[in-house]
């Protein structure tokens, strides 16, 4: 029930008590203020984290060939071993369970022009998984597909960047481009957040590039996801299964350390996570810390100001003032001011990290921000401290007897 | 009004018990004004709390206008408070953030009257104690005399049967304190009961009734003539 009187003295204790109620404020507002500072900048530290490796699935695995360094079963070294699409269909077919996405990469450089202008561009000739597994995001038209693939189309998917160097203002979708001298058919423009290497590059169907460039069925590179269900250690383990399995297809030795290298994000990964989930830890310990300071402060503010007051219980009581109302007072009081001064606290905080935050990059933090309901939830938990902190020793002022609390000078 | 038979009560200080009040029978009837003396030391305070409800006795019977005053609750207490007593304290005990009228209001408060009713009430008797013009001042800004006239207003404010002062001028020089005591002679001839516990031989002449306590008994008890405070400002 709204007690209209109530409110009315509560609100001449904290105007006419301005010290006292500033000081407990003042607790609670720094408290909420660390807290939310603490976790965004936390959070921020664990943005860059995952952000850095958002160009590529982050379950991603890259086989690449060169040339042995050790004789192996009657083969010299310094052979030169090089993937063919039956690679890449042994690998799809026999470790069907833990691959998820694959593809094929062929590289080419070439000059490019569209009516009068002309670049050198980077060529992709890749399946049309590549999508996934480069995140590439087409913004325009569609992808390489299947169909592509079986048909060998003459298309390209372009760049972002290519398409404002070349196309300037006109829509590429329909046009040709001409590559080193072919026309091929701009079918789709994407976008890469790997940055503006990743979007100077053109994307064709790899089957069309094996037939253009060399009549052959060669293959530079072979990259895959794992599925996205296995753990770092079996992922890890099916990365060195993998890179066993193909040692003895090419009869490479097993520590030949060049002919058949297989990079596994899951080891890189395992270590962030490890790092992320320590990270976590600190913040949650570094959360709780401010958070206790802050219930140790108000709660001695609480008995302070019930000690303070006894006097002015005694009159109280003295004067007719049941214990109840005594101990709502004192509580509706600190209730009151807590919650203010928490809110205060979040806005400051909230705000003072939108302020510095864009600044931060440098030093490793990317948008540092909380999550309100966190924010919230601590602004709560003070609040409720503060109640109970100051519901004790109000209860027990209430229950003094007032000859006692007149005495108190 | 105020019946009190055989009343005992005794404090323990760390191992050993101080029996202060060693059987104290006293009855006071409407419109007296008794003046309860004694050494310190003698229980005329501890008398006074204890007829007050600020205090709780060990031992014996004490009615006030017909109503037992026996294991009251925190609460019942705080009503029987409100409703039949009215205090005036040595130290005035006002709330040192509150202005006079608000300090005065403060019992019609806990009441449960309304504002206006209250504010209303609370001015009726500042006037009466000629402090209208004061009622926005803090007890800060008051004299000694006029922070008792605000006390006394504020005894009065609930318009309780009995009032109660505890050395009501023990802490104002000699004009101030005539001032304070006809002004309670006053109040006891419009009809209020008063006690007044003090140890200064004038201000206890000023009273109808002087009971005196010595180690806890009563020694004496005696109606006198009443000498007029006026006669002295």
């Amino acid at each position: 029930m709204f007690d209209i009187d109530l409110w009315r003295e509560i609100f001449q204790s904290i105007s006419k008590n301005r010290t006292r109620s500033l000081l407990s404020g003042f607790t609670v507002t720094f408290a909420i203020l660390l807290f939310t500072i603490l976790f965004g900048l936390a959070n921020g530290l664990n943005n860059t984290f995952s952000e850095a490796f958002v160009d590529d699935a982050a379950n991603a695995m890259f086989i690449r060939s060169g040339t042995t360094t050790k004789a192996h079963k009657g083969m010299q070294a310094g052979r030169r071993v090089q993937f063919r699409n039956e690679d890449y269909n042994y690998i799809k077919t026999d470790f069907d369970d833990n691959v998820e996405f694959i593809t094929s990469r062929i590289y080419k450089n070439v000059n490019a022009s569209f009516r009068n202008e002309k670049n050198n561009y980077s060529l992709r000739a890749v399946h049309p998984d590549h999508q996934y597994l480069e995140k590439t995001k087409v913004f325009q038209g569609r992808y390489i597909n299947q169909r592509d693939m079986d048909l060998k189309t003459k298309v390209v998917v372009i760049g972002k960047l290519v398409k404002d160097d070349l196309f300037l203002k006109v829509d590429p979708l329909g046009k040709y481009i001409n590559l080193s001298g072919i026309p091929y058919l701009v079918v789709g423009v994407f976008a890469d957040d790997g940055g503006d290497d990743e979007e100077r590059l053109l994307y064709m169907p790899l089957s069309t590039a094996q037939q253009v460039y060399g009549n052959n069925d060669y293959v530079d590179q072979i990259n895959l996801t794992y599925k996205p269900d296995l753990d770092y250690n079996q992922a890890i383990d099916f990365g060195l299964d993998l890179e066993k399995q193909l040692k003895e297809r090419f009869l490479v030795a097993p520590n030949d350390q060049r002919a058949v290298r297989v990079f596994n994000m899951a080891m890189q990964n395992k270590g962030i996570n490890q790092m992320t989930s320590v990270l976590g830890i600190l913040i949650l310990i570094i959360g709780m810390g401010t958070l206790i300071a802050g219930i140790v402060g108000i709660s001695n503010i609480m008995i302070f100001i019930v000690k303070e007051r006894t006097k002015e219980i005694g009159i109280r009581k003295a004067l007719g003032a049941s214990p109840k109302s005594i101990v709502s007072i004192i509580l509706v009081e600190s209730i009151f001011i807590t919650t203010i001064a928490g809110y205060f606290g979040l806005l400051l905080g909230v705000g003072i990290l939108e302020l510095v935050g864009p600044n931060l990059k440098t030093y490793f933090i990317t948008n540092p921000s909380v999550s309100i309901s966190l924010v919230l939830s601590a602004t709560l938990i003070l609040i409720g401290a503060g109640s109970l902190a100051g519901y004790l020793p109000a209860k027990k002022a209430s229950k003094i007897k007032p000859i006692v609390a007149l005495r108190d000078d | 009004m105020l019946e009190i038979n055989q009343l005992h009560k005794s404090y323990s200080i760390g191992d050993s018990k101080l029996h202060v009040l060693k059987g104290i029978d006293l009855s006071v009837n409407q419109g007296e004004m008794v003046a309860i003396m004694g050494s310190s030391g003698s229980g005329k305070s501890t008398l006074l709390n204890i007829i007050g409800m600020l205090d709780e006795a060990d031992e014996g019977a004490y009615i006030l206008d017909q109503v037992p005053i026996k294991n009251l609750t925190e609460k019942k207490a705080a009503i029987y408070r409100n409703k039949f007593l009215g205090f005036i304290f040595q130290s005035f005990n006002l709330i040192n953030y509150k202005n006079a009228l608000e300090n005065v209001a403060l019992p019609l408060y806990y009441q449960g009257l309304k504002r206006k009713e209250r504010q209303e009430k609370a001015r009726f008797h500042l006037e009466k104690v000629g402090l209208l013009d004061w009622e926005t001042h803090l007890p800060s800004e008051l004299s000694g005399g006029q922070k008792q006239r605000v006390a006394i207003a504020r005894a009065l404010a609930s318009d309780p049967k009995l009032i109660l002062a505890d050395e009501p001028t023990g802490a104002l020089d000699t004009t101030t304190s005539y001032d304070i005591m006809a002004f309670l002679q006053q109040l006891n001839n419009e009809g209020k009961t008063i006690l007044i516990v003090t140890h200064e031989e004038d201000i206890a002449a000023m009273c109808k009734r002087i009971v005196r306590l010595r180690d806890g008994v009563i020694m004496e008890d005696k109606k006198v003539t009443q000498v007029r405070a006026e006669s002295h400002v």
